[in-house]
């Protein structure tokens, strides 16, 4: 599923909404998790997952191709824990 | 995951309050319908990755379910052998455009999801 697709099952499970507001409600919940993110805080959704960024420190990298050395910067990478019930409802029969 | 481990997160937690106000700011629907949309995307989203299905959000990431092989492994406390059983997880591979604004750049960088 891609996020036009999300979009239409959210249409015509709204059919008193515009296209343009489905639009703007993903996208709005989408930003709000990065902004948060970006200023380091945590997203916590109980059910879903919880998103975090953690520390990446510099450290000395190689290129797989050639062998070369080279830097790679300090960074921040974000990261998803799944929730405790999407990890059981993964696990729900039929599936396993 | 106790607090004192995630150092630079002690700010704030954003929550789905969080995420119903900023519909609630944007769209200019009610707040009650607001949250009820933050929670249809997100059930929207689990329902696809339950039923297997990758969830592709362009600019933002994408949820992969992958299944696990059966592996034995330990409790860590006692050193007791236990059998894993095959599973499904699901994993969040983030976006170029979102970990390039995570370290303070705009949504620059090429992206492919």
């Amino acid at each position: 599923m891609i996020k036009s697709e999300l979009v239409q099952r959210m249409a015509a499970r709204n059919p008193h909404l515009y296209q343009r507001d489905v639009e703007n409600i993903v996208d709005a919940i989408l930003d709000e998790i990065t902004a948060g993110l970006a200023r380091g805080e945590r997203v916590e959704l109980r059910g879903f997952g919880a998103f975090s960024t953690k520390q990446r420190s510099a450290r000395t990298g190689r290129n797989p191709r050639t062998g070369d050395q080279v830097p790679v910067v300090e960074k921040v990478v974000p990261f998803f824990k799944t929730g405790k019930e999407m990890r059981e409802r993964l696990n729900k029969p039929p599936h396993v | 995951m106790s607090e004192q481990k995630i150092g630079r997160h002690s700010a704030r937690t954003i929550t789905r309050a969080d995420l119903s106000e900023a519909v609630y700011q944007r769209v200019g629907l009610s707040r009650t319908e607001s949250s009820d949309l933050v929670q249809t995307v997100l059930d929207e989203i689990c329902d696809a990755a339950a039923r297997g299905e990758t969830v592709k959000l362009s600019s933002f990431g994408s949820f992969v379910v992958r299944s696990k092989g059966q592996r034995i492994g330990r409790n860590p406390k006692t050193g007791v052998e236990v059998p894993i059983l095959p599973r499904r997880v699901m994993v969040f591979k983030p976006s170029n455009v979102l970990k390039s604004r995570i370290n303070g750049g705009a949504a620059n960088g090429s992206d492919k999801d």
